[in-house]
């Protein structure tokens, strides 16, 4: 018998020798991935987890791993810039640390922020915990691939009581290159007790068709406070795969805003744990695809430990012959009583060729919960943008102003006022003309 | 300055107007009345281009253009406003800049120079005054929780910002108790002018008490059966619509 031949994606990815660190634990950790990653191939439709996000075409594409020529690639500041982000600054292009895109001279007192193989260069042994401790399982073949290539990423640490005030940017450009590349990074941050942070994760791109994947860990021990922003922006021909592990102490608190506007092929899948008695969660988020773009959002809260609680509310705007996927998992486990958790998914097809796939999802194992949870798919209310029409606004304005106001629950509550503006402004050039 | 001649109009493939002609000159207020399924709603939305709603012969200008080939973002520009019977709620969508960006899509549309948020605000304070209108409804998204009659002096209210040529108001005075009736239509006789026409479509003689037409055409049947000056009017609100019906119909199978 002999075994099929591998898809040229997974022959692509294997057809270079992994990055050799010197930490043996580590080498012998991407090894076993890289392998476990050739045995098991990419997922298919059959898997409950991709039942919605087809990989047969990705599967047929091959890349070049990493980016040689990443230090010498000509990058324009100005993509990359945001009203109302303007503190430290960590820059990859096409997966590379750029030292001369990033702002790390002068860090406020009590924050970290590196790359994360110069955090293993130093000393590889208190990383190596959150590196080893989580086992991929069956489909996570994008989560093999990153454990197995990533060779950086962010390292980013807040000491205990350290309050950042001024917003850190997470930069993630794809930059053309001579072929397509696939890039992987893995992060790992950590918010100790009482400390607070905003931090922006920002992906974007010029014209290229390359493969980025990101795993990180973000950890928030009692009493942390992380605001996120994450806005994805890559280029329209790319393919972004990313996963986030969420990990919030007893009264630990995260506010996430996403805005998912980029890629061909964009999948996120954020993973929270609300682990530590009194710990709150907010996430709100827009994913808006148009022309043949797949955005997929895949959430999964668990909330552990007593009182817990988390707000989730999306909007899902979907144009031309787009695909937008989410799921939204809740978990209540046993135990976690008196725990509150609220979901809203409201969608909005703009062509009748357009699709968008919701799943909310809520499993209760615990006593005197709060849950509740609710999706919906419609079309833009006609009788609304006759009446805008009618007052002299143009129809394609009229539809752009809907779907803004549509959007607008997402980034209301955003304190920062002119990232807000600037979010809002993204969303309504969103639309095609 | 608007000429309907001989207008046949569908909706889901049932003829509602079967013929209907009628001049509007410049000033002239014209109240259309009639009963119920009569088409003067559809009159309206035909006026203004809203969607399903098929000519299938006919014609109709306003200042010698033909207004039937025009968007409906068009139309406004050009100076045709219609006052919904039921004004459309709009969560999200803020009542100012909602106004804002139409008087300055119009402006753009016809050539002139948009407004700024200072000469806009100017305006509306003096537009304010006028309706009687509270500067907390500019606050609110469009129509979001308005009152009845909120929503029909918000109406009148953009009337007054974006001064039209021609404004139709579509049964304006449904659903209105006598007070609310009686500041819309103050409203609206603030904003008569000798360059400005009116087409008032009503079920009820009521809100003629208040504001005066020129002409009174009743409808029926997909067509205009009669019209007259004002005293048409007290004549329908002594006899009722069946009085029409007896008097037009031998007029509509003779022609």
């Amino acid at each position: 018998m002999s075994q099929p031949a591998p898809l040229p994606f997974v022959a692509s990815l294997l057809d270079a020798p992994l990055p050799a660190s010197g930490i043996a634990w580590l080498d012998a950790l991407r090894r076993a991935h890289l392998d476990a990653f050739a045995a098991a191939g990419l997922p298919d439709t059959r898997m409950e987890a991709w039942k919605y996000t087809a990989l047969r075409a990705l599967g047929q594409r091959r890349y070049a791993n990493g980016d040689a020529q990443a230090a010498a690639r000509a990058v324009d500041p100005a993509a990359f810039d945001l009203p109302g982000v303007d503190g430290p600054r960590l820059a990859f292009v096409n997966g590379v640390f750029r030292a001369d895109l990033s702002a790390l001279d002068d860090l406020p007192a009590g924050l970290v922020l590196q790359p994360l193989a110069q955090a293993l260069r130093q000393d590889a042994e208190p990383l190596r915990f959150v590196l080893s401790r989580h086992e991929p399982e069956q489909g996570d073949a994008f989560v093999r691939l990153n454990a197995a290539r990533a060779e950086d990423g962010v390292a980013l640490k807040v000491a205990a009581g350290a309050k950042i005030a001024a917003p850190v940017h997470l930069v993630f450009l794809g930059a053309p290159a001579e072929s397509d590349l696939a890039w992987h990074l893995r992060h790992v941050i950590e918010l100790g007790e009482g400390a607070e942070l905003a931090l922006v994760e920002h992906h974007v791109g010029a014209e290229q068709q390359h493969l980025g994947t990101a795993v990180g860990d973000i950890t928030l021990r009692d009493g942390a406070v992380l605001r996120q922003v994450l806005l994805q922006q890559a280029a329209t021909g790319s393919s972004l795969i990313r996963r986030s592990r969420l990990q919030l102490g007893a009264r630990a608190q995260a506010t996430l805003h996403v805005l998912e506007l980029g890629g061909a092929l964009a999948r996120h899948e954020l993973r929270a744990e609300l682990a530590g008695d009194g710990a709150r969660l907010d996430t709100r988020g827009v994913f808006m695809p148009r022309g043949r773009q797949h955005i997929d959002t895949q959430l999964a809260i668990r909330h552990q430990a007593l009182n817990t609680a988390s707000e989730s509310v999306w909007r899902g705007v979907a144009d031309q012959r787009a695909r937008g996927v989410f799921r939204g998992a809740i978990l209540v486990a046993p135990g976690a009583d008196g725990s509150d958790a609220s979901l809203s998914n409201k969608n909005l097809l703009l062509s009748g060729q357009a699709e968008i796939d919701t799943k909310p999802e809520l499993e209760i194992y615990a006593d005197e919960v709060k849950a509740a949870h609710g999706a919906t798919v419609g079309q833009l209310d006609e009788r609304s943008l006759f009446y805008l029409r009618s007052r002299g606004i143009p129809h394609d304005e009229a539809r752009a102003l809907l779907t803004a106001a549509f959007c607008r629950a997402v980034l209301d509550d955003l304190p920062n006022a002119a990232l807000r503006e600037h979010l809002a402004g993204l969303l309504a050039n969103q639309l095609p003309d | 300055m608007l000429n309907i001649e001989n207008l046949h109009a569908r909706v889901e493939g049932k003829e509602i107007l079967k013929g209907l002609t009628l001049r509007v000159k410049p000033g002239e207020v014209h109240a259309i009345m009639g009963p119920n399924g009569a088409g003067k709603s559809t009159l309206g939305n035909v006026l203004s281009g809203r969607d399903g709603y098929e000519v299938t012969a006919g014609s109709v200008t306003f200042d010698g253009i033909d207004l039937l080939a025009l968007e409906p973002e068009a139309r406004a520009a050009a100076g045709v406003f219609l006052a919904f019977q039921y004004p459309v709620e709009i969560p999200g969508v803020n009542n100012t800049y909602f106004l804002r960006a139409a008087l300055n899509a119009q402006r753009k549309a016809r050539g002139e120079k948009e407004l700024d948020s200072m000469q806009f605000l100017k305006l509306v304070r003096e537009k304010l005054k006028v309706m009687q209108i509270s500067d907390e409804l500019l606050h609110r998204a469009v129509n979001e929780g308005f009152s009845g009659g909120e929503k029909k002096r918000n109406e009148i209210f953009q009337m007054a910002l974006l001064e039209p040529k021609l404004a139709i108001l579509d049964e304006t005075d449904s659903g209105l108790d006598i007070d609310a009736l009686k500041q819309v239509a103050q409203g609206v006789n603030a904003l008569r002018s000798p360059q400005r026409s009116f087409l008032v479509i009503t079920h009820y003689q009521r809100l003629l008490d208040y504001i005066e037409p020129d002409f009174v055409h009743v409808l029926a049947g997909g067509r205009i059966v009669e019209s007259g000056d004002k005293a048409l009017a007290l004549k329908l609100e002594e006899h009722g619509y069946a009085w029409v019906k007896d008097h037009g119909e031998p007029a509509g199978a003779s022609a």
